[in-house]
């Protein structure tokens, strides 16, 4: 069975959405409720068998796990696997999914095709953490924006066509120039396989184009080619601005993916073929990558801070959140790489849930606007209280998941550049103040209008759905060994190879000029 | 020795005296009555040629002193041009029937054209290259024109015919300077001729002259003003047909030359296929964003598409040419789902080329919607789909050829391309309800179009095993 376990995962849900395709018919009532049940066994059965994954995955071993691997076209392979890296990514996906079909209980309009774009979605999704081949992965990488296109564009808000269209435009442009990143690499190493590239030395002598010096050379051309398409799918400012419009149009399920899982894929981007595959490219540019960062958690939590769209304001918050990823993966340090992978798990789990909490309410009210709401705390108390810790998660507090990202990353990066740090932790802050005013301005004050006066609070199936998330958000908070430990052997062999390539680029080059 | 010649050329003798029995048994027995059925005849002889290629065709054999070449590289091709053409032809009957539009003519016509075609890829000779693309041109001026009270279809063939008569003359111009300076047409002995690195300044005019001619039959930037005309003006099945089989014959024929005759001097004409390759994916983005006639659209589409074509042939490599074969092949298969849906968009029983009569489509025909949406991301070049394989393939041939600069620019026009696709998914998915298209009630089209999109699904497996026989193909041209 762990021959074939991960395909297994990763195909479930095209299997079920194929099922649904084929097999289900009618508009009528029964046929929603079917697409419906069918799409949350698919994923439940998912997220069960990928236990196995976690169950079995030994993290002392750095090297790839569950391989497997089958002859493709053009000397491609066909080949899976898992490392401490991948792994938690892939957990993350199939714990969501089935919150996501939860949360999703209510459409009305084609249930079966919006089942079968998510189970898709969550099929490219899984793909795209466990390929072990360039092209595969981008393949993966790439088919997400089908469906995500198509969930915009159908079941999303009243500005969708544009919000849809930019997001595809945007990522496609992004990501094409990897594409012939990922041909020049397919040359220069005769192999697609991401183990061997990774132990693969591109060249790193710096030449010219055009009369402009490339220092770092080739790697540092595949190196910017790879970030135009994770610092888009990041997104990292200043290319974030996708990522706003996406999130206000999209469907709440929509957005949850979109926040808990996609956005995900440009970070495991950076760890898996920035850092180990271009070290010398990724040490020219670190600086650069940096004070994007910081630039991010700064500009766009001020940004966030004159939202009057809920979605809106929590889209910039991702943004800033997603710098101290960014920050943490270029920081190239056992914490800052552990807080960066940390942060992206428990943004997962955060930024999916704040989504939702907006969901719950504009399913009664239909509008996102801040200001349509106030005082809900007299009505809806468990609302009140789940929206208020995962505001406090959100905004770090010690105890929550979110606390532990920040801080690990800030650390990491407090030991190579102490500026970006200082800059960094104003971001905290400023997270602080967007989050906390959010929250007073929808739950507290005086209920005075109208159309809240008959609100009515969660209902049980909206309580289950919050639920799995709370117990992650805190049992994560308060015991992080448990993803540390996982990730943990992994980050510092990368982070020992990093630093030998690099050694190894300049010691040549000593060399050369010796000579 | 007359007997050897004429057995390898006997698939092209047999088609020819077909067409020719075809023509006297309905001039004299039933004209016209008995057009859908010769139709479907048609069709099924291209397809047992195509068999009979396929699994007969060995080695390499020349005839008539090297002015015909059989080997794997015209095989290839010629099997790709009679399987589309079998099926454009199919695709059409239904719906020309319907409208008068049928005449027996028009499968013999398309016969002697795919006659033309099947010479032109396995010419190895100036005339015999000339030969060919007379004899398939000058049917297609004829098939452009089929509806004879049509105005524009009238027009679409006389614009066709007159650029393509300058074309021609162009084609000729070079050859006779080509002949002039090499002493011979055969291109055996133009590649002795013309060496190693670069060409005489004589045979570089000439090789010029024919590339601009050729670039006129695959409608690459700047010989492309014919095509959006063309392919608006001819009925549909007309349009689907030029958009397949042609295509293909004469990047057959554009590769042949190129290596055949001048693979000693690559650099000589490298760069003027990558000018040609970037101009045309670039026109072919940017033109088709403001046409709202799905036909123009495709015909844009297409320019952008034998853009990337040319990508693989602006390497120079047996990879490249490779590259290019498996492109066409994905293509022509594209193209033929496509044409097959745009045969079907009818209203009250009259053809629609309007995209915004796509509205909501998916709504109403949830499976066709489907096929057609497969089909526009594999046409952007959007992996899973096959398009996208065939992108890929080009871009690395370009790449290894030292045309990094082409590959980039390639891949950014591929995402101004992408806007236009997804136009028409939004029609069809996100678009306002408007008044609904008819019904579709040919099976032939439902099969034609499902089983496009299936391919370019199901593809992603292992492109169906093309790859191989395309190496094999490519290599024997850069013997």
């Amino acid at each position: 069975m762990n021959d074939s376990l991960l395909s297994l995962v990763t195909f479930i849900p095209a299997l079920a959405a194929a099922i649904l395709a084929i097999f289900l018919r009618g508009e009528e009532a029964a046929a929603q409720r079917n697409a419906k049940w069918v799409a949350m066994v698919a994923t439940v059965i998912t997220f069960l068998v990928s236990l196995f994954i976690l169950v079995e995955f030994d993290p002392s071993n750095t090297g790839f796990q569950f391989v497997e691997e089958r002859d493709w076209l053009l000397g491609m392979k066909y080949k899976m696997g898992v490392d401490g890296i991948s792994v938690l990514f892939v957990m993350l996906t199939t714990f969501m999914m089935p919150l996501v079909i939860a949360a999703s209980w209510k459409v009305e309009t084609r249930v079966k095709e919006y089942m079968i774009a998510f189970l898709l979605l969550e099929t490219l999704m899984l793909g795209v953490f466990m390929a072990l081949d360039l092209v595969l992965f981008y393949l993966f990488f790439e088919a997400g924006l089908i469906p995500m296109f198509l969930i915009i564009g159908i079941w999303g808000g009243a500005n969708r066509i544009y919000a849809s269209f930019k997001f595809f435009l945007y990522t496609f442009l992004g990501s094409v120039l990897m594409l012939v990143a990922m041909v020049a690499m397919f040359s220069d190493a005769g192999t697609t396989d991401i183990p061997t590239l990774m132990s693969h030395e591109f060249a790193s002598e710096s030449f010219s184009i055009l009369g402009i010096h490339i220092l770092g050379g080739m790697q540092t051309l595949l190196f910017l080619a790879f970030f135009a398409s994770f610092a888009v799918k990041m997104p990292m400012w200043p290319v974030h601005t996708w990522l706003p419009d996406a999130h206000v149009q999209a469907p709440t399920a929509g957005s949850v993916v979109l926040a808990a899982i996609l956005l995900k894929m440009g970070g495991y981007g950076f760890l898996r073929f920035s850092l180990p595959m271009f070290p010398v490219g990724a040490e020219v540019m670190t600086d650069f990558v940096l004070w994007m960062s910081a630039i991010a958690i700064v500009y766009t939590s001020l940004v966030a801070l004159v939202q009057e769209d809920m979605k809106k304001l929590i889209a910039y918050s991702s943004v800033a959140h997603m710098g101290y990823v960014t920050m943490g993966i270029f920081a190239a340090n056992q914490q800052g790489i552990d807080g960066a992978i940390f942060q992206m798990i428990s943004h997962g789990f955060i930024s999916g849930a704040l989504f939702l909490c907006v969901g719950v309410i504009y399913d009664r009210m239909h509008t996102r606007e801040i200001d349509a709401y106030g005082g809900l705390v007299t009505r809806m108390p468990a609302y009140a209280l789940i929206f208020m810790f995962f505001t406090m998660a959100n905004v770090g507090l010690p105890g929550t998941s979110g606390f532990v990202g920040e801080f690990l990353t800030l650390m990491g990066i407090f030991q190579v550049n102490t500026w970006v740090a200082l800059v960094a932790t104003s971001g905290v802050i400023l997270s602080a103040a967007y989050a906390l005013w959010l929250y007073r301005r929808v739950v507290f004050g005086d209920l005075i209008k109208e159309s809240l006066k008959t609100i009515s609070d969660m209902s049980a199936r909206e309580k289950w759905i919050f639920a799995p998330l709370v117990a992650m958000t805190l049992i994560l908070g308060v015991y992080p060994a448990l993803v540390t430990d996982i990730i943990g052997p992994s980050v510092e062999n990368l982070i020992s190879n990093y630093h030998a390539a690099l050694g190894s680029a300049s010691e040549g080059a000593h060399q050369m000029a010796s000579h | 020795m007359i007997q050897a010649d004429l057995n390898i050329i006997l698939p092209e003798i047999l088609l020819a005296i077909f067409a020719m029995l075809a023509l006297l048994g309905a001039v004299y027995t039933s004209k016209d009555k008995s057009a859908p059925m010769l139709t479907w005849g048609t069709a099924a002889v291209f397809l047992a040629v195509a068999a009979w290629i396929g699994i007969n065709g060995e080695g390499v054999n020349t005839a008539f002193g090297g002015m015909f070449n059989d080997d794997a590289f015209a095989r290839f091709a010629k099997i790709i041009i009679l399987v589309s053409a079998a099926a454009v032809l199919v695709m059409g009957q239904e719906y020309m029937t319907r409208r008068g539009m049928l005449r027996f003519e028009y499968p013999i016509l398309v016969t002697l054209s795919v006659v033309g075609m099947m010479v032109m890829v396995s010419a190895g000779d100036l005339m015999a290259l000339y030969m060919g693309l007379e004899l398939q041109s000058l049917a297609l001026y004829v098939v452009a024109s089929i509806r004879r009270d049509s105005v524009k279809s009238t027009e679409a063939g006389l614009k066709y015919f007159v650029l393509g008569a300058l074309s021609s003359g162009l084609l000729l111009f070079g050859a006779s300077l080509v002949y002039g300076f090499a002493g011979t047409t055969l291109f055996s002995g133009i590649i002795a001729a013309a060496g190693e690195g670069h060409a005489p300044i004589g045979l570089l005019i000439g090789l010029t002259l024919v590339a601009s001619g050729l670039a006129f039959k695959v409608s690459a930037v700047p010989f492309h003003m014919w095509t959006p005309d063309v392919y608006e003006g001819s009925p549909t099945p007309v349009t689907a047909f030029f958009a397949t089989a042609p295509k293909m014959a004469a990047m057959g024929l554009f590769a042949r030359v190129l290596h055949d005759a001048f693979g000693g001097v690559v650099g000589d004409w490298q760069q003027i296929i990558a000018l040609l390759s970037v101009l045309s994916m670039f026109l072919g983005a940017v033109a088709a964003i403001g046409q709202t006639n799905i036909k123009r659209l495709m015909a844009y589409s297409s320019i952008a598409h034998m853009g990337y074509a040319l990508m693989g042939l602006a390497a120079g490599t047996a990879f490249g040419v490779q590259a290019l074969l498996i492109y066409m092949a994905i293509y022509v298969t594209m193209s033929v789902g496509t044409f097959a849906f745009i045969l079907t968009m009818e209203k009250d029983g009259q053809p629609v080329t309007d995209i915004s009569a796509l509205n909501m489509y998916a709504k109403r025909e949830p499976g066709k919607a489907l096929a057609v949406l497969i089909l526009m991301f594999s046409l952007a070049g959007v992996p899973p789909l096959v398009g996208f394989f065939g992108k890929l393939y080009v871009l690395r041939a370009a790449y290894e050829a030292g045309l990094a600069w082409l590959a980039v620019l390639g891949v950014i026009a591929s995402v101004i391309g992408a806007f236009y696709y997804l136009r028409i998914v939004y029609y069809m998915y996100f678009g306002e309800e408007g008044e609904a298209l008819d019904k579709g009630k040919s099976p032939v089209l439902w099969v034609m179009l499902m089983g496009s999109a299936a391919i370019m699904l199901v593809g992603v497996v292992n492109l169906f095993g093309i790859e191989a026989p395309a190496l094999v193909a490519a290599e024997t041209l850069l013997r």
